[in-house]
């Protein structure tokens, strides 16, 4: 049996920390790329492709601009992967070795935000005009999307009643799974920053978002940083509202094909969509994510 | 060469992402690199992805036979990416200053300015030249010969602060 710190490095560092979650976000992220280029008629990239451009970007030079603060410059793409890392680690999948405790849903809510706070922070710190305009636009939709999400998660939590993880993930599928599962959906999108709300990093619009001053290594970490994310919320979803069957072998599989199905969904809604503007995303999350919040959590409530 | 070299290297020819500049252009070099990333193309099977930000670009893709005007910007936009990088020159402006050569407005050729890796010729060039093009300069990169990688350690050109 492993000692207690062993596990928990395992999980951070192998599975489902940095290296699996590396592994699987590259591995969505070639989804996403080649099953939008398939449904605009290209052939798309080769599935080695998001590898080879991390890769690359870890070969570049790291250019910083002149006049900014250089520690913090640093530290953001750093804090963002950190936390990105840490809340896979503490995620129940299948051959996670760290056990669930109390209160880790608590702890990943928090780390869920940190990604979202150092890409506001990168887009103040570089100084540079898009950045501003792409920081202010990633916070205020963050403001729309927590609407739904955590209504979804507060929903769930309530069903179980339990912030634990595992707690969450044995709860039996009850009609507030189904409607907290729906809020969590519209969520999605605006959390993997795709289409129609690609309003922070809204590419061509305002040149490269928030990450526009960014180079070199630091690129390759927030761009590493944006898998793990991807990773970590399909795995909450998993875990959330997909029940568990029989082994963990079956488990595991049942859960690699839900999280390919979700990304292709997500795609294609990405593909056949056109960028809203912030107040519209705001409008969308406020009536329809608010609604499906608020009916999750009286179901939750009532039941 | 080490492993880690021989894994960059391959990652530099498979993932070239382009930042294009329009260097007093009279946009027909422009309309034929549009259509390299549409599904007639698709330039992204080769990993060339078109960045809105210079220093997100390991290749400048540059047309137009330099006005006074874009000179300093295109010098400023090289500067700001960051090494190694590859120029390719689009068209027969850039080298010769075609159809524009003997005008008072023009400062070419653009080698004159930054150091040019690949020249594609044509007035304008097919997109299928273009992609050759680029291709060439990945492998540039990939082997280190581009103009970047060429000058000895420790001599920078000077960056903008801004």
């Amino acid at each position: 049996m492993l000692s207690a710190l062993w596990q928990y490095f395992l999980a951070v560092s192998v599975w489902p920390g940095l290296l699996g979650g590396a592994a699987l976000g590259l591995l969505y992220l070639w989804i996403v790329r080649k099953l939008s280029a398939r449904i605009q008629g290209r052939q798309g990239p080769p599935f080695y492709q998001p590898f080879f451009d991390f890769i690359k970007l870890l070969g570049k030079e790291t250019v910083v601009p002149g006049g900014i603060d250089r520690g913090l410059f640093v530290v953001l793409p750093i804090g963002s992967l950190a936390a990105t890392t840490l809340a896979l680690a503490i995620m129940p999948v299948p051959g996670n070795p760290a056990g669930s405790f109390q209160g880790d849903l608590v702890l990943l809510l928090y780390f869920l935000e940190v990604p979202m706070l150092c890409d506001v922070l990168a887009g103040y710190v570089t100084r540079s005009i898009y950045g501003q305009v792409s920081a202010m636009r990633e916070a205020l939709l963050c403001l729309a999307y927590n609407v739904p999400f955590l209504g979804a998660v507060v929903a769930v939590a309530q069903h179980a009643r339990s912030f634990r993880l595992s707690d969450l993930q044995a709860a039996p599928s009850a009609p507030v799974t189904l409607l907290a599962a729906c809020a969590f959906l519209l969520a999605i999108p605006a959390r993997f920053k795709s289409n129609p709300f690609s309003i922070p990093n809204a590419e061509q619009e305002i040149v490269a978002g928030a990450h526009i001053e960014y180079s070199g290594v630091p690129l390759a970490m927030f761009e590493l940083s944006h898998a793990l994310e991807v990773v970590l919320l399909v795995d909450l979803f998993l875990v959330l509202f997909v029940p568990g069957v029989g082994t963990a072998g079956q488990t595991a599989a049942l859960y690699l094909g839900v999280s390919i199905v979700l990304i292709a969904l997500v795609t294609a809604i990405a593909t056949v969509t056109a960028r809203l503007t912030v107040s519209g995303a705001f409008r969308f999350y406020w009536k329809w994510g608010g609604l499906a919040a608020a009916a999750a959590i009286v179901a939750a409530v009532m039941g | 060469m080490s492993a880690w070299d021989k894994l960059l290297a391959i990652s530099r020819r498979k993932s070239p992402w382009v930042y294009r500049v329009g260097a007093g252009s009279c946009n027909g070099c422009d309309i034929e690199i549009g259509p390299c990333m549409t599904p007639r193309y698709d330039a992204e099977q080769m990993g060339m992805l078109l960045q809105g930000s210079p220093k997100h670009a390991d290749i400048l893709l540059i047309t137009g036979p330099l006005t006074k005007r874009t000179r300093q910007a295109v010098v400023d936009i090289y500067a700001q990416m960051p090494r190694p990088k590859a120029v390719v020159a689009i068209g027969s402006c850039p080298a010769s200053g075609n159809v524009y050569e003997g005008s008072p407005l023009v400062d070419g050729p653009v080698d004159k300015a930054i150091p040019v890796d690949v020249w594609v010729p044509g007035c304008p060039p097919r997109p299928q030249l273009i992609l050759a093009g680029v291709a060439q300069a990945a492998r540039l990169l990939a082997d280190g010969r581009t103009a970047s990688q060429r000058k000895p350690a420790g001599q920078t050109e000077e960056r903008p602060t801004c």
